[in-house]
């Protein structure tokens, strides 16, 4: 056997490594060590990080194991999209982490979180079903023992076996679909599947792509897939929602670019399009109306990013190569975006433990930085410019045009007024901030931890870096065009 | 020539500015000003070698083999690239995008100004030092802001008149409206301050926008924005990219020329380009109608007015002028349109400016007079032919003389501001009824002054007599009705000014109020009037003629103090006489307190009332904005924005509202419901699809 081919998984086998180091420290490193457990992975994980921008993204196509696994520059690119979050999320976690209710068990935290991303990097590179749900399953049940976390709270426990029915369904759904697939296609290679189906829909590819969308849907919380994401947002340790919020789910729309273009592309019009029509409409109108509804600061970002998803999708239906790069470049926005918002709730949530958009109120003259870096997340978000978010949802929307069919201009014309919807929500938070009086309970000033603030000093600079420099996206896009899967 | 210096010309001030605004309050007050004013000194020592080399070096950039002055291009880059060139497969431009670019452009009329602008700001800014202080010596609050005003102002004024291309020139003079803006209202406090820098903001911006419709038509139809291409005056040397093609300058010539351009309501559109662009001019240089800000203008601290208000910003108008003069020459009905409305605001202003009491409105309203003058020196530019009176004129004389007046006038007005801001200063009020008599009491001030109203009225051989002889002549050279008319309105500002001068100087003994003997003011605030002063004794000297001229071609015969002997002393003789007149006509009424001025206004209380009220102008536009703009036009649209868009707009957030409510109930927090929709969801999908597609 030539393990040459091994060389192509550099990043699984440099996330293995990492993995292995932390555990090996965490197991054997004395007592006192121990208290580094945290800057050490950090430390690790961004060397990691660092490594593969120099290396990875320099190769071209290399396929091994038969065909099974797949990587190639613009695929290097997303996971290098995943780590930065990845890593934001291990600065951010730090203080959490070394609280004492935690401490035990901080080990654990930072392995189940190196564990679950592989998992992504499997279903990323996946070309063949049986890694994919490898990589899928491996993704989603380190979450569910993350998003209990926090033992010894009841909300805690309930979002976890929530998640984790949920997940359990929604994989059995998802296999469901599969197992037409299989029957249709008699392989569960991409490819092999691609040239079997028949350009002619049968009743049986029909429902084999509903369960396989449905069952990523729970990954990516599509509407109607997406109940489980409020109640498990809001219980799970703010860290792993940030987490659950961000590089779950764009590994998984990632995946599901690849898997839909790679296995289903030439059913896409007759198919699955109008599909992912529908799910995009519901996806997005409807996490907007729920989103103005909720006082929970948590729960809030759990409609926000189900709305998010929505506008991701957009990057799948627009089946071209500028979809594709707008898709990738949307993740690295919201990756910025939401892990500044979501760093903001968690230093108030672990300084004054308040999670609730009243409590908010006057924060600007107690605590005006983190209002600050609040304020470009939300504006981010809801996309004006000059700010990252406004160009991410520019170039989306010009990918799903480039597609042009009347019906994507009817699509892209619906997100556009959700935009405007979400606009009111995102800005609900800055008026509470900014503008409301405080109502007697108002948040004392107080300075946050130092990886609290190093993590939220990386995402202002990306939001306001991604707004400013374009040619982020430029480099993408060229990736997708040279190493495009279309 | 090195690109180093006049880089650093706009760098300095620019950074003074940054320093100042940024830093400023972290220094001491009187530090700013130090920092200012020695930035200033610097800034205008460069410009003075600048000048000096371009006029007198014989650098074959700066003047041809014949003797011809020459435009050149110190450097240009591109700020902002719209399109991209077009390059072909050699690798040369064939076609340049369109590109938005910065650069410094050296020819007599910048050089002129960059003299002038440094010399009146480095003044002020010597100036300020003493006057933004109280009578103990301690700064104003707000010192350091002032002096970052004045240094972008400095800068800003800079950038506009070494533009290269007409658009630089636009951003270049929003950025001294700005600048202008922020040192009227620089007293934020006082309301009447606030409202005449509105004022002047919203008039000014107003008149910009037709220059910047005229910047596009031009633009449009001739394909560049650059000066070097548009007045084709070819470029040696240097950048051949800045080159003018023959090709181009031919365009150019025979859209304007030959009427190539389509007509739009009777006339060309480059006429109404033109037009357009002089409406800018119009609003910046207080041209009537559009002169309404300027008095109120004098709001803002005295050394402000007398360097925006009086000798830089104002002259922008006729700068802009000058600097598109061949194109102007090309349609002669433009140039009519300059020639009457510079005559009539002359007139105008001269008749307000007789009947006002606040002495820095009169200066205000002799700018205004002044500069109408200039105006009208271009307006009644021609190429040569013989005038009226049948002498031979000079070629583009006027332009010659309206430049030189423009130079004389910076120099005398700034001094007759800053002498009005030492009195204003020593005496705590603006109206000349609080001041009379008092030359003993301030004999610098006193003197000075003095030597700025004969420099103004034209009296030989202070420096406005000799500018105003060439004006004069070039209107005389044009046409008969427009000299006489001008010939009157000089007559008139030599009255005017001297009315003031007795009416604060003479008129009766000053009464001494208590403890407080008015007195001249520190050398800071004495030392600019003096420099002023012997500067507006000797600028009529300058051998203007030799120096600065559309073409760049000197007027014939012109050498160095060759002025006197170029004199059309029939003209001259006729002016000398008509500023006696008003000199003696003032004299007579105001020298001693008389119940002259009284008899005459009680003879004429229509002419006084109008003039008293600048003929009711403010008033005719405060009706004009709110009684007819305000309430027939705005309210109804307020009433449509309000009542249909809004409402529609407040509909639709009720529907989404609604809306939210009524699916509330599918987020319940069971799991087994979860599970349920999921699976119908899935289901849904599928036979929806099916139904669809099979």
């Amino acid at each position: 056997m030539d393990y040459s081919q091994f060389l192509a998984m550099k990043q699984e086998i440099g996330l293995l490594i990492v993995f292995l180091l932390v555990f090996l420290y965490d197991t054997f490193m004395p007592k006192k060590a121990l208290n580094g457990t945290s800057v050490f992975t950090c430390v690790v994980f961004a060397i990691y990080t660092a490594l593969c921008f120099c290396c990875c993204m320099t190769d071209t196509w290399a396929t091994t194991f038969s065909g099974m696994y797949a990587t190639s520059p613009a695929i290097a690119a997303i996971k290098n999209i995943l780590n930065v979050g990845a890593l934001i999320v291990l600065i951010q976690s730090c203080k959490w982490a070394n609280s004492d209710e935690q401490v035990v068990r901080r080990g654990e935290f930072y392995e189940l979180l190196l564990a679950t991303l592989f998992g992504m990097y499997l279903m990323i590179s996946a070309r063949h079903f049986l890694l994919f749900v490898i990589g899928l399953e491996s993704a989603s049940l380190p979450l569910a023992a993350m998003v209990a976390f926090n033992k010894n709270r009841y909300e805690s426990h309930e979002a976890s076996i929530k998640y984790l029915l949920t997940a359990v369904f929604s994989s059995a759904v998802f296999m469901m679909g599969l197992s037409f697939v299989y029957a249709l296609a008699g392989s569960l290679y991409y490819t092999d599947i691609y040239c079997a189906i028949s350009t002619q829909p049968s009743a049986m590819l029909v429902l084999a792509l509903a369960f396989v969308l449905a069952g990523m849907g729970f990954k990516l919380s599509l509407v109607p897939f997406h109940l489980w994401t409020a109640d498990v947002y809001q219980g799970a340790p703010t860290v792993v929602t940030s987490y659950l919020s961000v590089i779950s789910k764009g590994s998984a729309a990632f995946a599901l670019l690849v898997m839909m273009v790679q296995a289903f592309g030439l059913v896409y019009s007759q198919v699955w399009e109008w599909m992912l029509y529908a799910l995009i409409i519901l996806t997005i109108t409807v996490g907007n109306l729920f989103a103005m509804r909720q006082r929970n600061m948590k729960r809030f970002l759990a409609f926000s990013s189900v709305s998010q998803a929505g506008y991701i999708m957009l990057g799948i239906i627009a089946m071209n190569a500028t979809g594709m790069a707008s898709l990738m470049y949307y993740i690295l926005v919201y990756v910025f975006s939401n892990l500044a918002a979501f760093g903001v709730i968690s230093a108030i949530e672990n300084n004054c433990g308040k999670v609730d958009m009243d409590d908010y109120n006057g924060l600007y003259r107690t605590n005006p930085r983190l209002s600050v870096a609040m304020m470009l997340a939300m504006f981010s978000l809801a996309g004006i410019p000059p700010f990252a978010g406004f160009f991410s949802k520019f170039f989306i929307f010009t990918g799903a045009i480039q597609q042009g069919s009347t019906a994507i201009y009817v699509l892209v014309l619906i997100a556009l007024i959700n935009t405007i919807i979400s606009l009111y929500y995102y800005l609900l938070v800055v008026k509470a901030m900014f503008i409301n009086t405080e109502n007697g309970c108002v948040i004392a000033p107080f300075k946050s931890a130092c990886s609290e603030r190093l993590g939220l000093w990386i995402s202002v600079a990306g939001i306001l870096l991604l707004g400013i420099v374009s040619c982020f996206y430029n480099s993408l896009l060229e990736l997708c065009q040279t190493y495009g899967i279309f | 020539m090195e690109s180093t210096m006049p880089v650093l010309i706009l760098a300095i001030p620019l950074f003074t500015f940054l320093l100042l605004g940024l830093l400023g309050k972290f220094m001491q007050r009187g530090m700013a000003g130090v920092i200012g004013t020695s930035a200033m000194g610097i800034t205008l020592v460069l410009s003075y070698i600048t000048a000096f080399t371009y006029f007198f070096s014989g650098n074959p950039l700066f003047i041809s083999a014949g003797g011809d002055r020459l435009q050149a291009v110190i450097f240009n880059t591109v700020w902002l690239q719209f399109t991209p060139d077009q390059i072909d497969a050699a690798g040369q431009i064939v076609k340049h995008g369109l590109a938005i670019k910065l650069g410094f452009l050296l020819d007599s009329i910048s050089a002129m100004m960059l003299v002038v602008i440094t010399t009146i700001s480095f003044m002020v800014h010597l100036y300020s030092n003493g006057y933004m202080r109280d009578h103990h010596g301690v700064c104003e609050k707000g010192f350091q802001r002032f002096f970052a005003y004045l240094s972008l102002f400095s800068f800003s004024m800079l950038g506009l008149v070494v533009a290269t291309n007409i658009f630089q020139m636009y951003i270049f003079w929003e950025l001294v409206g700005a600048s202008s803006y922020l040192l009227i209202g620089f007293y934020y406090t006082k309301p009447s301050a606030v409202s005449a820098s509105k004022k002047a903001f919203i008039v000014t911006r107003f008149a910009d926008l037709g220059f910047l419709i005229g910047i596009l038509i031009l633009s449009y139809y001739t394909g560049t924005f650059n000066f070097t291409e548009l007045t084709s005056v070819p470029v040696e040397g240097l950048n051949d990219v800045y080159a003018v093609s023959a090709g181009t300058a031919e365009h150019i010539r025979s859209i304007f020329a030959d009427s190539k351009a389509p007509l739009f309501m009777g006339a060309s559109v480059m006429t109404w380009a033109l037009v357009l662009i002089f409406m800018g001019g119009m609003g910046k240089s207080a041209m009537m109608p559009l002169h309404i800000w300027l008095p109120d203008a004098m709001e803002g601290p005295t050394p402000v007015s007398a360097l925006i208000h009086a000798a830089t910003m104002v002259v922008a108008g006729v700068y802009l002028v000058a600097r598109l003069f061949p194109l102007f020459l090309m349609q002669t009905s433009a140039l009519d349109i300059v020639t009457v409305v510079g005559a009539v605001t002359a007139l105008y202003a001269a008749m307000v400016a007789c009947a006002q009491i606040d002495i820095k409105r009169v200066l205000a309203f002799s700018t205004i007079s002044q500069i109408a003058f200039m105006m009208v020196s271009l307006g009644v530019t021609r190429i040569a032919h013989t005038d009226a009176l049948g002498h031979e004129v000079h070629e583009g004389l006027g332009y010659m003389a309206s430049m030189f007046h423009l130079f004389t006038h910076a120099m005398f007005k700034a001094l007759l501001f800053l002498g009005a801001g030492a009195l204003i200063h020593a005496i705590g009020s603006n109206d000349y009824t609080a001041m009379h008599g008092l030359r003993k009491y301030m004999p610098v001030t006193h003197w000075t002054f003095l030597i700025g109203c004969l420099a103004i009225a034209g009296i030989i051989p202070f420096a406005g007599f000799f500018s105003k002889d060439e004006i004069l002549t070039a209107c005389f050279g044009h046409s008969t009705v427009w000299a006489i008319w001008m010939t009157l309105v000089a007559g008139l500002t030599a009255f005017y000014m001297f009315r003031l001068y007795f009416l604060i100087f003479w008129w009766k003994e000053h009464k001494v109020h208590g403890e407080h003997v008015p007195h001249d003011q520190p050398w800071t605030m004495t030392l600019p009037l003096i420099i002023l002063a012997a500067i507006s004794c000797v600028a009529g000297f300058v051998p203007f003629g030799n120096l600065v001229t559309w073409n760049g071609h000197p007027i014939t015969g012109a050498g160095f103090f060759t002025n006197l002997d170029n004199l059309n002393w029939n003209v001259a003789v006729i002016s000398l006489c008509v500023a006696i007149i008003g000199i003696l006509v003032a004299m007579k009424m105001y020298r001693k307190e008389n119940p002259l001025p009284e008899k005459m206004r009680s003879a004429l209380p229509r002419l006084w009332d109008w003039c008293h009220h600048r003929f009711y102008w403010d008033e005719l536009y405060m009706f004009i904005t709110h009684k007819i703009i305000f309430d027939r036009v705005c309210k109804p649209i307020a009433w449509f924005d309000r009542h249909v868009i809004d409402g529609t707009m407040d509909s639709f957030a009720t529907m989404t509202n609604r809306l939210s409510v009524a699916i509330k109930g599918l987020q319940s927090g069971r799991i087994q419901n979860y599970v349920w929709v999921y699976l119908l969801g899935a289901l849904v999908l599928a036979v929806v699809t099916m139904l669809c597609v099979l």
